[in-house]
């Protein structure tokens, strides 16, 4: 198991008031995003575990344009992978902000 | 997948995940989960083995109301490891029943979707299938109704399955199969000249919802979707069989009944055809209003024992 | 004095050796192995029929069973090497040249064999490449074919897998040929003749049925949200566009997802009747719902599909059948009919390079080419215009006198970014390119070149290449693409945005699509039990493929 952490700083906060929420399946090709609104507002932290080695450069640009995209200020965002590929990724970071904002 | 556009009530039981399960079959907003995934209650073993951990260790448990009613919901995961029984995935769920005693709601529901023992955790997992079993016998012994509710890719395995056999009532959908040990376990075992685990045909003739009820092994049969599945545990809730001896009597007598009745069929159709199903091999492409009329004539299939 | 008939004499010497072990034309299966022991030279040119869906499979095992010292250095020249035993030959020395098109189960153990030494590799073709050398310079001395049924005249019934047949008895039976064909059971009358009788020469009853295997079932079960998302993004950015209603699709989930959209997403944008009327297509199981909403106007096939049988007798006005009601289709037809008269081919692959050549081949193996590059590559020969190929041919070319433009098929890649364990689609270097140089061959074997292509789909958005000027845009249109590949990462965001500015490439939201709406909601059916439904209970599916 690899276990990755980044830490972004955002120009604003994630709106809505969802204080967690969580989406996807940890399964062969997926993975599950778990979203709490725990941090300073111009925070956002992506904690991964993930047992495929080697892509850390991967991750690091997936959360980085999903930072930049979504501005999830507030969040720690945990994620346990099953190996699966960036665009599922995105996806469902992006699922898990939409939840988080409703 | 994004519950936002999926209508709830054509929501695919067997797609859809357990979360999304128990939010569309309990009343709207009404489910309060316990140890939630923010708690990380996750397996200790799996690291061990370099596997990756589920927040929720695979199972969904919480309370909730039906119809108004307050139940207690178990709904496990499928996709992740098999729905299989680890430590604390067993624990979650004999937890949840042993609150059951104390609380007395209407129903507790267990959402099956497992291959049986987590081999990592086997110890465990076995440990929690026995005391599951014992938790539902006590339950059901102090009035409150247990369902199992059938549908999911992986099915009701191994332990999932004798678990299932103690429940008071299951309903099963065309996609939901009971059985111990599973097709693959039956052909390493056996052979595939005794069980082709490939065809799946046969695997759904010998273990799938449609030949569960059919010899009663299931009290209800549900079209895939959360409607139907809520539909179905509704109207077993309101018809649970007593838990007495008279009940487990009966049960013996049956199943012995069952194994004189049916024992030297080689496939489920002629046991559909001793049943008195006019077109045995018509039952698999049957939609559910043929299937319902079809259970309708077979008396084998309504009966407090099961 | 010129012998003007020495290949008739031939022909006629085999026909009385033959013979001998046949009652008329009737060789029972127990006898297939002296029949070809006595029909077969040294040297001959074989196809031993071997298609996508049927396999003369009894009598490869009687080719493979033959004395080696009798029959032996054979050519084969057959489509497809499919089954084991069309390689065993090649180890005992009764093959020694090899002539071909797909090899998709047997592609690992083929490059071994070229790498060994074992087989004389002439050349890996496209389906129609093999079968126009059929009548040029590969024309077979033996024939050995399947069908489902013949008369005791040898009149055959192929079944709805007629694919190859009767362009192999074409080249030959009337060149001098021997044509042996294998049936699942000889009739007192066959239902159709797909094949006359004359062009038969022995008519062998096998000892058990021809196996098919479902090569075109994709279970709607299996498909993800990005291939929905990718489908999406096909039928708004592209069919929609240009208005495609004569098409080929390839076989994998991703166009099978387009043809689970088209009833739902593509009846919502208000496309039916505008786009994918017309196909030349295998009836893919996935194609039901379209066709049960009225979107398909005809289809006409290479093969058939198992299971598909029932549904394409009660659907005549779509599918081509012959008068026992069942489906004709046949490979030559109709992979020049997707060559010629579709306007778009949409297809996957394993590997794109920067300059959007793709390639289906890993180190490896050695699948083959099939027919996909006759479906993706832009006719030259193609002089009827149409609104989708002029539009195309406008976008591709901006100079000169209309009137001398051609017009441009739609070669589309659609293909997601990463594919099973994490492997890159996008690469520096075809492995194709690999393999040539370690095998020896002369072509890489390339499926879609460069100059065919005009657009990549991916889950990042579209590239059109068609609108791109020069080799450096092309590049960074196919990096803009590419994702979190090495080669997406590499791309230059600013030249990648000045391209988004002039519709070169195109992300999701540029088309009006939200990610998060693809849903597998979307799908018409989302799994075979649905088609079995929409079927209206005609689609009787593989048992591998049932969860009831």
């Amino acid at each position: 198991m690899e276990s990755l952490t980044f830490r972004h700083t955002t120009q604003k906060p994630l709106p809505g008031s969802v204080p967690s929420a969580i989406t996807g399946v940890v399964a062969s090709g997926n993975l599950e995003v778990l979203l709490e609104r725990v941090l300073p507002p111009d925070a956002c932290e992506v904690a991964i575990e993930t047992p495929v080695t080697g892509y850390a450069a991967v991750w690091e640009a997936v959360v980085a344009d999903f930072v930049a995209r979504a501005q999830p200020g507030g969040l720690r965002i945990s994620i346990n992978d099953g190996g699966a590929r960036p665009d599922t990724v995105s996806l469902r970071l992006r699922q898990g902000a939409r939840l988080m904002e409703a | 997948m994004s519950p936002a556009s999926t209508d709830p009530s054509a929501l695919s039981w067997y797609e859809a995940s357990a979360r999304q399960r128990v939010a569309a079959l309990a009343d709207p907003g009404s489910f309060r989960e316990f140890l939630p995934p923010t708690a990380r209650r996750t397996s200790p073993h799996l690291p061990l083995f370099d596997l990756p951990r589920a927040f929720d260790d695979g199972i969904v448990v919480g309370r909730a109301t039906l119809d108004g009613k307050p139940v207690l919901v178990a709904a496990q995961e499928g996709r992740f490891m098999g729905g299989a029984f680890g430590e604390v995935h067993g624990a979650k769920l004999i937890g949840l029943l042993r609150a059951a005693r104390d609380l007395k709601p209407a129903a507790v529901l267990i959402l099956f979707d497992t291959g049986g023992v987590r081999l990592q955790e086997a110890n465990a997992g076995e440990t929690a299938i026995a005391e599951a079993m014992r938790a539902i016998a006590e339950l059901r012994a102090a009035g409150v109704p247990v369902i199992g509710l059938i549908g999911g890719r992986a099915g009701a395995y191994g332990g999932g399955g004798l678990i299932a056999g103690t429940c008071s009532r299951l309903a099963v959908s065309e996609g939901g199969r009971i059985s111990v040990s599973g097709p693959e376990v039956i052909e390493t075992n056996k052979g595939a000249e005794e069980f082709d685990s490939r065809d799946r045909a046969l695997v759904w003739r010998t273990m799938g919802g449609k030949h569960r009820r059919l010899i009663g092994g299931a009290d209800a049969f549900a079209d895939d979707t959360v409607a139907a599945f809520r539909a179905a545990a509704l109207d077993l809730i309101a018809r649970a069989p007593a838990f007495d001896l008279a009940t487990l009597e009966a049960e013996q007598a049956r199943l012995e009944a069952r194994i004189a009745r049916f024992g030297d069929c080689r496939d489920a159709t002629e046991i559909w055809a001793r049943l008195g199903v006019n077109d045995p091999e018509a039952v698999p492409a049957m939609t559910t209003a043929a299937f319902d009329e079809t259970v309708a004539r077979v008396e084998e299939a309504h009966h407090d024992a099961r | 004095m010129t012998d003007w008939r020495s290949e008739a004499r031939l022909r006629d010497e085999r026909l009385a050796a033959g013979r001998a072990h046949a009652e008329g034309k009737v060789v029972p299966a127990g006898a297939a192995i002296d029949l070809l022991e006595a029909i077969l030279r040294p040297g001959d040119r074989v196809c031993l029929e071997g298609d996508n869906q049927k396999q003369a499979d009894c009598l490869a095992r009687a080719l493979a069973a033959c004395d080696p010292a009798r029959v032996h250095d054979l050519h084969m020249v057959q489509s497809g090497i499919v089954l084991p035993e069309h390689l065993d030959v090649f180890e005992t020395g009764i093959a020694r040249r090899l002539d071909y098109s797909y090899s998709g189960p047997q592609g690992g153990r083929i490059a071994k064999m070229l790498y060994g030494g074992q087989i004389q590799l002439g050349a890996v073709h496209t389906y129609l490449e093999l079968f126009a050398r059929y009548f040029v310079d590969l024309t077979p001395n033996v024939a050995l074919i399947a069908g489902v049924s013949a008369d005791r005249d040898g009149n055959l019934y192929t079944g709805p897998n007629t694919e190859d047949t009767p362009t192999v008895v074409e080249a030959t039976a009337f060149k001098n040929g021997v044509v042996v064909a294998q049936v699942n059971q000889i009739v007192d009358t066959v239902p159709r003749v797909d094949i006359p009788g004359d062009r038969i020469d022995f008519v062998v009853e096998a000892d058990r049925p021809f196996y098919v295997e479902p090569l075109f079932t994709r279970d709607p079960a299996a498909m993800t949200e990005t291939q929905v998302l990718m489908a999406m993004m096909a039928i708004k950015g592209i069919y929609a566009e240009y208005g495609i209603t004569r098409l080929n699709h390839g076989i994998g989930f991703g166009t099978a997802a387009i043809e689970l959209l088209l009833p739902t997403y593509g009846e919502r944008l208000g496309l039916k009747g505008r786009i994918a009327t017309h196909w030349a297509l295998n009836p893919h199981p996935t194609l039901i719902p379209a066709i049960e909403s009225g979107w398909v106007k005809q289809v006409h096939c290479f093969g058939s599909e198992v299971g598909m049988d029932r549904y394409i007798r009660a659907r005549p006005d779509v599918f081509f059948t012959g008068a026992d009601g069942s489906l004709r289709s046949n490979r030559a037809f109709c992979q020049t009919a997707g060559l010629y008269a579709c306007d778009l081919f949409i297809g996957s692959t394993l590997q794109i390079d920067l300059m959007g050549h793709s390639s289906t081949v890993t180190r490896d193996r050695v699948a083959g080419f099939g027919g996909a590059p006759n479906m993706g590559s832009d006719p030259h020969g193609r002089r009827h215009p149409s609104d989708t190929w002029m539009k195309a041919g406008r976008e591709a070319q901006t100079v000169g006198d209309p009137l001398l433009m051609r017009g441009r098929k739609l070669v589309v890649q659609l293909v997601e970014t990463f594919g099973d364990k994490l492997v890159p689609t996008f690469v520096e270097r075809l492995d194709a390119m690999e393999l040539a140089k370690k095998t020896g061959l002369e072509l890489a074997p390339v499926m879609v070149y460069a100059d065919d292509v005009t657009h990549i789909v991916t889950e990042e958005g579209i590239a059109n290449l068609l609108l791109c000027r020069d080799a450096d845009e092309r590049e960074q249109a196919i990096r803009g693409v590419a994702g979190y590949t090495e080669i997406g990462r590499g791309r230059d965001r600013a030249k990648v945005e000045e391209l988004r500015s002039r519709g070169i490439v195109r992300r999701p939201e540029d088309l009006g699509i939200e990610p998060l709406d693809a849903d597998r909601a979307l799908l018409a059916a989302k799994s075979i039990k649905d088609l079995v439904h929409w079927s209206g209970g005609l689609y009787d599916p593989p048992a591998k493929f049932r969860n009831w």
